[in-house]
């Protein structure tokens, strides 16, 4: 097994995707003269990211066998001592990574086959989706901040042009425009812990800045008694907070199920919300040494790990109740990574990203099989109609919820052992806001679950079905009796794929991930200070014991209690959730209106910026650069050339005088002044 | 008897010069007179050349004085022919009607 890993073949993993993107971005659509046809272009790019996957895997097998890359691939420029470079580092963390993204992205490609069938922009959005597959390789692969960002900048625009994808649907340029300015509040603070980093170390590559962490963690933050390390990593991880959407910058991530839902899976539930959990966890030699930061890290998780799952119970489009669950989960390894639990939030990032993938892709299933209804209210019953789904549903929400064996059990109880052990002053809110998360979860899935799956069916009651919803795309134009019908193969096959490792992964690989060498030199731990993972290695024994502990500890109970509730509430005796409205009515309006975050968001800061910029204008402006720099010098122009006009009279004589004046002027000055 | 001084030929330069911007000042009649008052003052400046280069010993100055005298004939052509023009024109040499000189 050779020790290091062939720079071509990784060079291979993010360019493949990106040739498949151009083929298509460019000779399928009108931009190229639309060349290649929906066929062409679909084949291109599914070749590309299966090549990038197949690579990815191999890659993944060499890192197991304990190969490694680190090196610089192409040097972009040198400006004073930075370098600013291309390059890769591949371990455990990264390989992990490639396989995970090139495996959804696959899957939503295959998906998108069925999916996009009718949709006029079928090639635009296989250009997307693959180049989007491009910048999330380059995010993962790369070996120095610049480049980072770049994947970083990348794939946040490729979800601006996805979630704006129905470019002529007015709420989804408003979603899209809303994500974008989100996550530029996010990329600021990024850019600003980047540019610390850059400035005390003078290197963007992360083995130099990790060689400096020691004397980074020394210094202090200039003109306050803060420690820098902490202002950098609080910098880094409000990028954090913007690209995985954490509570306040989560209000992007609902909205931007606006977006068609093979991208909902692979960007927002996947892939590029986790960018921010992969960036602290790869970032972990610079967090480890701030007690504050990881503190902050604990909290703002935890808030957004409880807090987002009570919105989930009250949505009713399907979508947005499983974007507040992904929600939730990028809560869930927020608090993992403030646990100094790195490896317990990259390990439930992958798990995660099998069984929500799946969960989003059964619900665009769903949703294809429902003629474009997206309304829970009016589903029900369609276990029958749609057996793959359903099982495929289940299965997931099984993962989700955390079913001892399933794959989200290992994730998440490994996440609430960590945060239990952990000795941060705010890990006693943590491990509430985990526990109670258990239960909401679990409360939130099966509602979905039931609802769509089970009890009576809805699906021809719903008083706006076909005239409610957008125009993108209607008819299936293969059957008219409007019952729900299971969606076709290319469809069905992504979901049984998703499916597997929903169900084994979380088994097969804890002990490796956890407690193994696999992201051993990727992550790095001060145990003296942060003893959490010691302590829960200690007590593992195993993922066969592990379920067997889980009968001794409250979260396999409340997820159990979670299920059952929602069992007795939706199926049994449905009057319940009614009553229940009516009695908390004033808290289900705090969270109909998502704690009025949105609320805020438009009324103070989008109209406070707004007022900012009106008075800079009309004030600043129009008022001082206009009217006393701009027009004040016209206008002393012209009163001075009025005063100077009335000198020139015609009048020959005065003319003469003039000279007169002028001759003595002259001499004045050049007897008594110029001596 | 007095001897004549520097000090003298200065002061008819400056009384002749003195006359002719009087008479650029006064004159509102005649335009020949504002011609004649520029002559005198390019006169009064010959005198201060004339009388500097004697008592410096310096031929350069009278060598200027022909030139200055020179031009001012020039000029004198010049302007009288303009004279003439501005007679065939206007039908009057009167400075005060001459008021059409601007933009």
């Amino acid at each position: 097994m050779s020790t290091t890993l062939s720079a071509s073949t990784l060079l291979a993993v993010p360019l493949a995707p990106l040739v498949g993107s151009a083929l298509a971005g460019v000779l399928g659509t009108a931009f190229g003269g639309n060349f290649i046809g929906r066929r062409a272009s679909h084949t291109f790019t599914i070749l590309g990211v299966l090549v990038a996957f197949i690579l990815s895997a191999m890659t993944l097998k060499d890192v197991i066998g304990g190969a490694r890359f680190n090196e610089t691939i192409y040097e972009w420029m040198v400006v004073g001592g930075l370098k600013m470079e291309i390059g890769f580092m591949v371990d455990g963390l990264t390989a992990m990574m490639m396989c995970v993204v090139t495996f959804v992205s696959l899957m939503v490609h295959l998906y998108t086959i069925g999916y996009m069938e009718e949709d006029a922009g079928y090639n635009r959005f296989f250009a997307y989706i693959s180049l989007f597959t491009f910048s999330m390789l380059m995010l993962v692969m790369s070996n120095n901040l610049l480049q980072l960002f770049f994947g970083w900048e990348a794939v946040g625009l490729v979800s601006y042009l996805l979630i704006g994808f129905w470019f002529n649907k007015p709420t989804a340029i408003f979603a899209n425009m809303k994500a974008f300015l989100v996550n530029r509040v996010g990329d600021f603070g990024f850019i600003l812990g980047i540019g610390l980093i850059v400035a005390y170390t003078g290197t963007m590559n992360y083995t130099e800045i990790f060689a400096k962490a020691g004397e980074l963690g020394q210094l202090g933050f200039p003109g306050t008694d803060w420690m820098l390390i902490t202002v950098i990593c609080i910098c880094l991880f409000i990028g954090a907070m913007g690209k995985s959407a954490q509570f306040p910058l989560h209000v992007w991530l609902p909205d931007s199920m606006e977006g068609p839902t093979p991208i909902s899976a692979l960007i927002h539930a996947a892939t590029m919300v986790t960018a921010g959990i992969f960036m602290v966890a790869r970032m972990s030699p610079l967090f480890e040494l701030s007690d504050t930061a990881l503190n902050f890290i604990l909290v703002i998780g935890a808030i957004t790990a409880l807090f987002m799952g009570f919105l989930g119970i009250i949505q009713n489009d399907i979508k947005r109740v499983v974007a507040y669950s992904t929600l939730s989960q990028l809560g869930y390894m927020t608090v993992a990574l403030g646990a100094s639990a790195y490896s317990v939030a990259v390990f439930h990032l992958m798990t995660h990203a099998f069984f929500k993938a799946l969960l989003f892709l059964a619900a665009g299933s769903v949703i294809m099989g429902l003629h474009h209804n997206q309304d829970i209210r009016w589903m029900g019953g369609l276990r029958k109609y749609m057996p793959i789904t359903w099982i495929t549903s289940l299965l997931g929400t099984l993962a989700l919820i955390g079913t001892p064996f399933f794959a989200g059990f290992y994730s998440k109880d490994s996440i609430i052992e960590a945060v239990h052990f952990s000795n941060l002053p705010g890990s006693g809110f943590a491990y509430f806001a985990v526990l109670a998360g258990v239960f909401v979860t679990s409360f939130y899935s099966f509602r979905l679950y039931f609802l769509v799956f089970h009890g009576a069916e809805r699906y021809d009651q719903n008083p706006d079905a076909h005239h409610g919803h957008d125009d993108h795309h209607d008819d299936h134009g293969h059957q008219g009796d409007g019952k729900p019908h299971e969606s076709p193969w290319v469809v069905t096959v992504p979901l049984l794929l998703l499916a597997v490792p929903s169900v084994v992964i979380g088994y097969l690989t804890i002990q490796p991930m956890l407690f193994g060498e696999f992201l051993q030199d990727a992550i790095t731990i001060n145990t003296a200070a942060h003893p959490a993972m010691a302590k829960f290695a200690e007590i593992f024994h195993g993922p066969l014991a592990m379920v067997s502990h889980a009968f001794f500890t409250p979260p396999l109970y409340l997820a159990l209690a979670g299920a059952v509730s929602a069992w007795y509430m939706y199926l049994i005796n449905p009057a319940v959730p009614a009553a229940m409205a009516r009695a908390l009515r004033p808290l289900i309006v705090v969270l109909e209106n998502k704690y009025y975050l949105d609320w805020f968001n438009e009324n103070v800061l989008a109209r406070g910026a707004r007022a900012l910029g009106t008075g800079l204008w009309k004030g600043g402006d129009q008022g001082v650069i206009e009217g006393g720099v701009v027009n004040a010098s016209w206008k002393l122009v012209n009163l001075v050339s009025a005063a100077v006009r009335r000198m020139q009279s015609g009048a020959l004589y005065h003319y003469a005088l003039m000279m007169i004046v002028g001759v003595m002027l002259f001499m004045t000055y050049f007897v008594w002044l110029a001596k | 008897m007095m001897s004549l001084s520097l000090g003298h030929f200065l002061a008819v330069g400056a009384i002749l010069f003195a006359l002719s911007v009087v008479g650029i000042f006064l004159n509102r009649k005649n335009l020949i007179v504002l011609l004649m008052a520029i002559e005198l003052m390019l006169l009064a400046v010959n005198m201060n050349f004339v009388a500097f280069s004697h008592y410096l010993g310096d031929m350069h100055g009278q060598v200027f004085v022909f030139f200055i005298l020179t031009v001012a004939a020039a000029e004198s052509a010049i302007g009288l022919a303009i004279l003439v023009l501005l007679f065939r024109n206007k039908a009057s040499i009167s400075v005060e009607e001459l008021n059409t000189l601007k933009g």
